[in-house]
């Protein structure tokens, strides 16, 4: 018999790889009856990978997990279930055709009849402020509604622990104010919660425990009512400063990037619309773009790079010239270049040899396409070129992309647009994923690029890395860019204060 | 205890080039299994099989002959396969082909026109064909459609309309009731390679859609387009190539050639319009795309291989008795087995023991 004090769980020295990525590095985690606790970090911090081995769908490499004291094996999903471990996904599965009553039975194997299920909704729904019309096809409900049946459906197994991932990232704020109140009628009845999220506000509001992971490891374990959304920011994205040398004294020339009060509509479902975005770079300038992965950045790099085309044209103006209708390649006529966040599939084809991939974002601005014959001499020869300067490691003579590891492949792609010496520069997550080494590579080559005359835009989740190289930062936040604050005055608290939604004179 | 593939980094060229051929000795021997347990001598039919339809003169052109719409079809479906798109109704395209190239010699019937008649007829062939095609891109461009369902469902309205004609409004009045036109002239056929045989001119097309093909992937920015937008479609974004444009023109090419693989096969073949004028080609070009790993000259060998295999079941239902089911058999044996070497040469079986939890 376990004693009543032991952790309702406790993950001891997990370690997890997947081929040379260690995904989970020897990571403790405790969840008590009863608490709200919250599993922070940022994108690839390897939260998702600690929580599927908690719900039985990896397996741990090492390391141990007690449930209520005891040691078990977590074989598969139904294992954690009849343990009494339930897990509500980011994504729904729910059949759109299907009645609530219908989707909830199917997952709930001697449930009885849908008739008996109906009623258990019912209960439930009295219990936690969940309410849910069984009768009603999925298809007709909202994003909050379809929560809910993920909720009420892990419930009805009667989970001692229940694991969110990122529960709100596609509720409005009052959906979302609506599940807080159900999650702490639940913590108060004894279950205890585990609340994946990097949203700051939601965790200091919420949660009594906060475990932060970043690249795999825990960094640190805290009361999040005690720490300011600033500090939780900090150890979330890191403080591995790698030192640059700053650009000696450049003039800063006329404006060569400019947006104009963009409005952006999202495209996709679950994405951030941008609202009256207004930046304007100057040549000889970095301006980093801060902000928590999903509030716009890729949206805005797609606009900048014309992967979306602006509402009007002068809402995005190169070197004066209006833009906003032209496309990827138009711009890069204008001297423009990008580099998008994903290494892989994105900035590169992973499938292509190096060469390939340099016919992929050079062919429209000469070089490597004549008369619409491509010249692989020529790109193996400016491939070459990129791999000598940016001193970047591979096997082989000319190999395949995904073959490089993420630092060697992330300075590929960044070297391949900075040595077409481009007047404008605008790159999403510079050294997201990579090691120290290359970082500081990649750093150091923007500074460069700006110290010559470009105008380039950072736009990063590593506050670090944007003090360290820009000259001004904005904030990115719910889709609306603010001012932009000089790197030398502003604080670290100000940034984090506007990258929760606040504003720059709450700090003062 | 589970399997796990882990991805090879370096596979080398040579080990790709030769994954088929191990293939294709690992179908035979599993073929060879078969034959035995039916009771056969494995070796007997190896040689009605593979070595005397290769080795006399009308077994090289019968087989020359079935390869050649095989490769017409197959080469314009890896147009569509390399940039991710599935069509699967090139059987339709090319009973489209056969329509709208017929209505020229059908037309000039008994007006000894000349040979233009026959470069008519290939044109308007491989506008049926693109056109056809034309209608599932269309539909997956503006309004989301799958391809893969359209482009399926639209064989059966190709192959019922050429039904409808051929009983109905183009049918031979001559021809006792039989459902099939007339017989085209002979200036609206095409000429015979050879004297004495059935290999006719459209061979030639075959080779320039192979070379041309091989030339558009490995040296233009268009074929590279079609290639990255099937790998990576963000990447080909990135690179500025317009997504629903790739997707016109490579349904329009692969049903062109699937048109063109159709009028060919009437003028060049049949020489009349009937209900049967493909058995199944459209839907083997797949098998024959896939086993030449969408490379024109893979498509080549690939189209060898299943012909010969089609030659060989008749000869050894024939000679040895075998049920001519046994080549589908083989022809599944032999995608298995391409399938399953590419995927050995790529990667590497792991054993993984489940970790103590």
């Amino acid at each position: 018999m376990a004693t009543s004090d032991a952790p309702l769980v406790a993950m001891r020295g997990i370690v997890k790889r997947f081929g040379a990525l260690v995904a989970n590095d020897r990571v403790y985690l405790d969840v008590r009856r009863g608490e709200i606790h919250a599993l922070l970090g940022e994108n690839g911090a390897g939260k998702s990978t600690l929580v599927k081995i908690l719900d039985g769908l990896l397996q741990p490499d090492e390391g141990d997990i007690l449930w209520e004291g005891r040691p078990v094996a977590l074989k598969n999903p139904d294992a954690a279930g009849r343990l009494g471990i339930g897990m509500v996904f980011q994504h729904f599965s729910l059949f759109e055709n299907l009645t609530v009553a219908e989707n909830i039975a199917v997952a709930l194997p001697g449930a009885g009849g849908l008739h008996a299920v109906a009623e258990r909704i019912a209960d439930i729904g009295r219990s936690y402020g969940l309410t849910l019309d069984p009768g009603r096809p999925v298809w007709t409900l909202s994003a909050g509604e379809r929560q809910r049946i993920e909720i009420v459906r892990a419930l009805l197994r009667n989970p001692k622990l229940l694991i969110l991932d990122e529960p709100t990232s596609v509720l409005t704020p009052q959906e979302a104010d609506g599940l807080f109140g159900t999650l702490e009628r639940l913590a108060a009845s004894g279950c205890g919660l585990l609340y994946i999220t990097h949203r700051l506000e939601e965790v200091k509001r919420l949660c009594t425990r906060a475990t932060i992971m970043r690249a795999g490891k825990v960094v640190a374990a805290c009361d999040p009512r005690r720490e300011s959304v600033a500090r939780l920011a900090s150890l979330m994205v890191g403080a591995d400063v790698h030192d640059v040398r700053a650009a000696a004294a450049h003039p800063v020339g006329k404006v060569r990037l400019e947006v104009r009060n963009l409005h952006l509509p999202s495209p996709d479902l679950h994405g951030t619309a941008l609202v009256g975005a207004m930046l304007s770079v100057q040549g000889g300038e970095i301006l980093g773009v801060a902000g928590v992965a999903g509030n716009g950045q890729s949206e805005l790099f797609a606009a900048l790079s014309g992967e979306s085309l602006a509402p009007q044209p002068d809402d995005v103006l190169i070197d004066g010239a209006p833009v906003g209708r032209e496309g990827i390649d138009a711009r890069r006529l204008r001297n423009a270049a990008f580099v998008p966040e994903e290494r892989l599939g994105h900035a590169a084809a992973p499938g292509f040899a190096l060469s390939e991939n340099v016919v992929l974002s050079r062919h429209a601005t000469g070089g490597v396409v004549r008369n619409g014959l491509v010249s692989m001499a020529s790109a193996k020869r400016i491939a070459g070129e990129v791999i000598r300067v940016f001193d970047v490691r591979k096997g082989g003579d000319d190999p395949a992309a995904g073959t490089l590891s993420g630092g060697n492949l992330q300075k590929f792609v960044v070297g391949r647009e900075i040595l077409r010496e481009p007047g404008v520069l605008v790159v999403d997550q510079p050294t997201w994923g990579v090691d120290a080494g290359a970082a500081a590579v990649i750093r150091q080559a923007l500074i460069d690029l700006a110290a010559r005359g470009a105008a380039v835009v950072a736009i990063s989740q590593d506050l670090d890395e944007l003090f360290a190289i820009a000259d001004r930062i904005a904030v990115l936040h719910d889709g609306r860019l603010s001012a932009a604050l000089s790197a030398r005055t502003a604080t670290r608290e100000e940034i984090g204060i506007l990258m929760a939604g606040g504003h720059a004179t709450d700090a003062a | 205890m589970r399997l796990e593939l882990v991805p090879r980094t370096d596979v080398p060229g040579y080990a790709r080039t030769l994954a088929p051929l191990g293939a294709i000795v690992a179908a035979i021997l599993i073929g060879g299994l078969v034959v035995a347990l039916l009771g056969r001598s494995p070796a007997a039919a190896l040689d009605v099989y593979f070595v005397q339809p290769l080795s006399e003169s009308w077994g090289l052109q019968e087989l020359a002959v079935k390869m050649l719409p095989l490769v017409l079809i197959a080469v314009g479906l890896s147009f569509c396969f390399r940039a991710n798109l599935w069509n699967i109704g090139a059987e339709g395209q090319f009973v489209a082909g056969a329509v709208a190239g017929a209505m020229v010699p059908l037309a000039t019937h008994g007006m000894e026109a000349g040979p233009w008649v026959v470069v008519v007829a290939l044109v308007l062939g491989t506008l049926g064909g693109a056109l056809y095609a034309l209608i599932p891109a269309f539909l997956r461009v503006t309004l989301g459609v799958s391809e893969i369902l359209t482009s399926l469902m639209l064989v059966y309205v190709a192959q019922l309309g050429l039904d409808w004609l051929v009983r109905g409004p183009w049918r031979d009045p001559k021809g006792f009731n039989f459902p099939q036109t007339v017989v085209f002239e002979p200036g609206a056929q095409l000429p015979m390679l050879m004297e004495a045989g059935r290999l006719h001119a459209g061979a030639g097309l075959a080779v320039i859609a192979v070379l041309a093909t091989w030339f558009i992937f490995s040296r233009t920015l268009f074929g590279f387009g079609i290639r990255v937008s099937g790998e990576a479609p963000k990447a080909a974004r990135f690179a500025g190539f317009d997504a629903n444009r790739l997707v016109l023109i490579a349904f329009a090419v692969s049903g062109g050639l699937a048109g063109l693989a159709g009028i060919v096969e009437v003028t060049g073949q049949i020489g009349q319009l009937k209900p049967s004028i493909s058995p199944g080609y459209g839907f083997t070009a797949i098998i024959v795309a896939f086993l030449g790993r969408l490379h024109p000259v893979g498509i080549l060998f690939g189209a060898f291989v299943i012909s010969l295999t089609v030659i060989g079941g008749e000869n050894a239902q024939i000679l040895l008795k075998l049920p001519l089911d046994l080549t589908t058999v083989f022809q599944g044996v032999l995608l298995m087995c391409v399938l399953a070497a590419d995927a050995l040469v790529s990667n590497r079986v792991r054993i993984v023991r489940t970790a103590r939890a």
